[in-house]
């Protein structure tokens, strides 16, 4: 994401949408519903094709080296196998700067995992029976997968993800700890930790050569992502074809959460694959084994904070530096504690990010990047500090609220934590709360609740561009290369063009999901709602103004994604109050969370059907990050595992109990023509934090480090 | 795809023969855990003999207890009235254990004779000495969080991930095998084996033996009796420990007791000591304690899951004190 630009609007392009739209504002269901839940959706894997071919991948079993030898002879010799491609026969790629994606291009092994070639066969079981009889030799050299903080070799990246400063500096914070009344100095760790979205990631690609010059060959994919554009311009860049010689169609998508906002290798293998038996489709799904190193992961963060206050829990020091790794092939740099810039107020801070390059697989992005561990570090230290000063933790965050943006000086768009925080409390029977931690015992459980503060910034993408046709027999569809990964997106533009166009929410189509369709940026960054649908409602507009109330048929009109001025006027964010109560067994540490809640302020909610899903969807996550989720990295090895859903484990049916998110009935007047800030993201943000704290209110025990199991609360 | 070739038997003799004659022959049961295993390339039977349709499905009476056919499917035994009201901990274990869909499916035989589900056995890229003999044991200095504590050797460290036969441990279960040879009779004690240094061997069964039922005998106090799993999350996880227990009660003091562990060694574990301690001990907390304690001071816990052993001594004291309580 790039900052936006300036520019002055017309009063017409920044209008809000009128709050009086029968639409938006309405728990529509979802306009895929009924496909999904009867199964005639076809996902990307499911999409019928002629004479499909399926590869299956060879992958390295070592963490670093080189492949000296790799014997394809008896793999090839299967009947059924129509090839075996390796980096002695891949097609060269015309771009290989992204090491990620320079897939079979030479013998180098960079994580053990990394694809090493590609096996196409008949059918399913042929490819994987015949990679099973590939034979492959390596020149090993040492491997190193382990992040410690007092490695010697942390370096600090140039900037952080989504741009951020890699480092900021306010005051002087040491001689502020110093001279604190009372203090906070803690490690806080997570995991590494797998997207995992149900739906593997899978594509189906077709090379059609032309006529053998590169320049007439087509490339098709049916693809599960978050970006149908994305992968266009990346694999058209990577495989030297221009962009109108790709075309990718993604109508469905089975979750993502974020490990599908980019194309990883297994497309570049998958249009290899595609080239070595040109006009048959090639079908790849990974299989759940190999999502563990080929499809991006949330980096493992150490975190030190450090929290200095007066007597009143008045902060006077906020310091939260970060340790992460990242891939020794590629950069990726999580901005774990650029949350941590905007969010309390007090005259001395100080972040900081370092990372490790390892030999592992390449991080990426995984639901709320940077603030979802950040925000386990940054709301624990603040229980800590409640606890240090004799405060309720609720009050101490109210204490605490700035005025304006501390790292930017700017007013807020709409900062409405202390409302959430306050409704939460009396929604929740926070009063009921006990003082002291480990007090509250029913029968052999001991019972505690947790407050956390939650926050997620309001992006919207420029780039996006939509076109409003119509059929002459009261029918508008509305074209956007969007994608809808179970958010609900699909449901939301529909509503906000019906209100845009002033129609009944029947007479509007919205079409997704393919990059024949007008360009749109990623269905990431909780940014697609409001980047989408205000550049739907100005294709809407455009189209009304153009042909007015009775259009003929065949009309059509565009708009672009308006800008944003107030973007750099005012510093605009979501925020929310998560609140944790836990049920601590006594005898044998086992952890329940009977109750949740988040109360969350996120500007203008276009569906409350889809709103609450993706809230209470946020905060399961949430609660499957706080006691579950930990990719376990064998350093011997260098891989995962657990790398299966029997041993990572994920939060099942049984652990979500009650679980309930409201939010605050509002619009955010700067946030574009919908007045709608994004909400995919920030119901996982907090919700860890809030259940390390109840489990500190119930036991007494304060636990640092995630996940938090039964073993860490044994007496 | 890897060739095998599939027979469905006709009756349990035809399956004996089938598989005795052929040394890469598997029997199939549910098939939830050896279906898993060829699609990870942990085993590559050339010859599947089905024996899930075998008439070895019903539960019957015995007159001094209960005969549960080897092809019961686990939901159905755990729902069966008489297990129900006569040995309430194999119902809760069966309960405890994978999940409703797999539950459908797997069988009581299946059940005992699942593999272990250390990650490395499972991971045909690692060494392991169980899967391939000899290779090396991955698991010592790795992840070991639901490894042994009991009974492991330097050659194996893995556990036995049975719920339901932990609880059939503490009934004094005997399973009913049928080999070439004929009949026989084999106390669940001494079906399941020790790592040692033949990890690759789980039971003492032979090759081309098979399981046709399990027998518990009558056991009046198992009606007072209780399984207790505690895990890293609530459905679908294997034990960190588990407990069955039943108990009878003479007054304040133990009048007998059955007690038997999971998670914690490389087969269902009987806690014998235990046993004998609390007999005739007077119940407290106190005495649960000190009877789990001598159970345990044999424990040698791996880095990484040392805290099995005061899992388990917790478990085992919650799990009498429960049952106590209830007697009350």
């Amino acid at each position: 994401m790039t900052a936006e630009e300036t520019a002055e609007e017309t009063a017409e392009e920044t209008a809000q949408v009128s709050a009086q739209g029968r639409a938006v504002g309405t728990p529509s269901p979802r306009v895929d519903g009924r496909a999904k839940v009867t199964g005639s959706a076809a996902y990307a894997y499911d999409r019928p094709v002629d004479d499909p071919v399926y590869a299956h991948p060879l992958q390295a079993t070592i963490a670093r080296g080189r492949v000296i030898a790799i014997d394809t002879v008896a793999a090839a010799g299967v009947d059924g196998v129509l090839a075996v491609v390796t980096h002695r026969d891949a097609a060269r790629l015309a771009d290989t700067e992204d090491a990620e994606l320079s897939v079979l291009q030479s013998d180098a092994v960079a994580f053990r995992g990394q694809f090493i070639g590609v096996v196409l066969g008949e059918t399913p079981e042929i490819a994987r029976y015949a990679a099973g009889l590939v034979r492959v030799e390596y020149e090993e050299e040492p491997h190193d997968t382990e992040l410690r903080a007092d490695r010697t070799d942390l370096y600090r990246p140039e900037r952080v993800n989504e741009g951020f400063a890699t480092d900021t500096d306010e005051g002087d914070v040491d001689a502020a700890m110093e001279a604190a009344a009372v203090t906070v100095d803690q490690i806080y760790t997570t995991p590494m930790e797998h997207n995992n979205p149900m739906e593997p990631h899978t594509t189906v690609a077709v090379w059609d050569p032309g006529g053998g010059f590169l320049g007439d060959a087509r490339l098709s994919l049916f693809d599960s992502t978050q970006s149908v554009h994305a992968v266009r311009s990346t694999l058209a860049r990577v495989f030297g074809l221009r962009p109108d010689q790709v075309r990718v169609m993604s109508p469905y998508v089975g979750g993502g959460f974020g490990s599908k906002g980019m194309p990883h290798a297994h497309n570049v293998l998958a249009v290899l694959g595609a080239r070595a038996v040109p006009g048959r489709p090639v079908k790849l799904a990974l299989t759940r084994h190999q999502m563990f190193s080929l499809a991006g992961h949330r980096t493992p963060t150490i975190q030190r904070v450090r929290l200095g206050a007066d007597e009143g829990g008045r902060l006077t020091a906020v310091a939260h530096e970060a340790v992460e790794h990242t891939s020794r092939i590629k950069e990726y740099a999580e901005q774990t504690a650029a949350g941590t810039r905007m969010m309390y107020a007090a005259p001395n801070r100080r972040t900081a990010h370092r990372l490790a390059a390892l030999d592992v697989p390449v991080p990426s992005w995984m639901r709320a990047p940077g603030e979802a561990p950040g925000f386990f570090g940054l709301e624990v230290a603040m229980d800590e500090l409640a606890v240090a000063c004799g405060l309720d933790p609720v009050e101490l965050r109210v204490r605490n609220e700035p005025e304006v943006d501390p790292e930017s000086g700017r007013p807020w768009s709409g900062r409405h934590l202390v409302r959430c925080l306050r409704e939460g409390a009396v929604r929740f029977g926070w009063e009921g709360r006990p003082a002291v931690p480990g007090t509250r015992r029913e029968g052999r459980e001991l019972v505690g609740l947790g407050v956390a503060s939650s926050t997620y910034p309001y992006y919207r993408i420029p780039g996006s561009r939509a076109v409003v046709a119509y059929d002459g027999r009261g029918r508008y569809t509305v074209r956007i290369g969007a994608a809808d990964i179970g958010t609900g997106a699909w449901t939301v533009l529909t509503q906000i063009a019906a209100d845009a166009l002033g129609c009944p929410l029947g007479a509007v189509s919205v079409e997704i999901g393919d990059s024949d369709l007008p360009r749109a940026t990623v269905a990431g960054g909780s940014s697609g709602t409001a980047s989408w649908g205000s550049t739907i409602v100005a294709a809407c507009r455009a189209f009304r103004h153009a042909y007015g109330e009775d259009p003929p048929r065949g009309a059509e009109a565009g708009g672009e994604m308006p800008r944003d001025p107030d973007a750099k006027r005012f510093s605009m964010h979501s925020f929310g109050a998560q609140f944790a109560e836990v049920r601590v067994d006594a005898d044998t540490g086992e952890i329940r969370v009977p109750r949740m809640l988040g109360v969350f302020s996120v500007g203008r909610v276009i569906n409350p059907r889809t709103a609450r899903s993706q809230f209470i969807g946020g905060m399961t996550m949430g609660l499957s990050m706080a006691l579950h989720e930990r990719s376990v990295l064998d350093h011997r090895t260098g891989h995962v595992i657990n790398h299966d859903f029997a041993e990572y484990h994920i939060a099942t049916s049984a652990d979500v109990m009650d679980v309930d998110a409201v939010w605050l009935d509002e619009e955010d007047v700067h946030a574009g023509p919908l007045g709608a800030r994004g909400i995919g993201e920030i119901g996982i943000v907090g919700a860890p934090a809030a259940i390390a704290n109840a489990v500190h209110n119930a036991t007494g025990i304060r636990v640092r480090d995630l996940p938090i199991t039964p073993d860490l609360l044994l007496h | 795809m890897i060739p095998f070739e599939y027979l469905r038997a006709g009756d349990p003799a035809e399956a004996v023969a089938a598989v005795a004659g052929r040394p890469g022959a598997a029997f199939l049961g549910g098939g939830t855990n050896l279906v898993d295993h060829m699609k990870l390339g942990v085993a590559r039977p050339d010859l599947l003999v089905d024996v899930s349709r075998l008439p070895l499905d019903r539960v019957e009476e015995t007159g001094s207890g209960l005969r549960i056919g080897a092809a019961v499917r686990n939901s159905d035994l755990a729902a069966h009235p008489l297990v129900r009201e006569r040995y309430p901990v194999l119902a809760r274990a069966l309960l405890s254990g994978a999940s409703g869909q797999l539950r459908n499916a797997a069988t009581t035989a299946g059940n005992l004779l699942q593999r272990t589900r250390c990650p490395y056995f499972q991971d045909v890229t690692t060494p392991c000495n169980k899967r391939d003999p000899g290779s090396g044991c991955s698991a010592i200095g790795g992840y070991t969080r639901y490894h042994a504590i009991l009974g492991a050797s330097e050659h194996c460290v893995a556990v036995h991930p049975s719920d339901m036969a932990v609880a059939m441990l503490a009934l004094d279960a005997v399973v009913i095998v049928l080999g070439p040879a004929g009949e026989r009779a084999l106390p669940l004690a001494d079906l399941h084996r020790l790592p040692g240094d033949t990890p690759q061997r789980d039971t003492v069964l032979e090759h081309g033996e098979l399981i046709t039922a399990v027998e518990l005998p009558d056991l009046p106090f198992a009606r007072r009796s209780a399984y207790r799993k505690v895990r890293d999350r609530v459905s679908y996880s294997f034990a960190l420990v588990s407990v069955a227990a039943c108990l009878d009660l003479d007054g304040g003091a133990v009048r007998d007791v059955r007690l038997a562990l999971g998670g914690v060694a490389h087969k269902p574990w009987r806690a014998a000591l235990a046993e004998e301690a609390l007999l005739g001990a007077t119940v407290t907390e106190e005495a649960f304690r000190r009877a789990a304690e001598a159970e345990l001071a044999a424990a040698r816990p791996l880095h990484g899951n040392e805290f099995k052993v005061p899992m388990v001594r917790n478990a085992i004291v919650a799990t009498l004190r429960d049952l106590a309580e209830e007697g009350r």
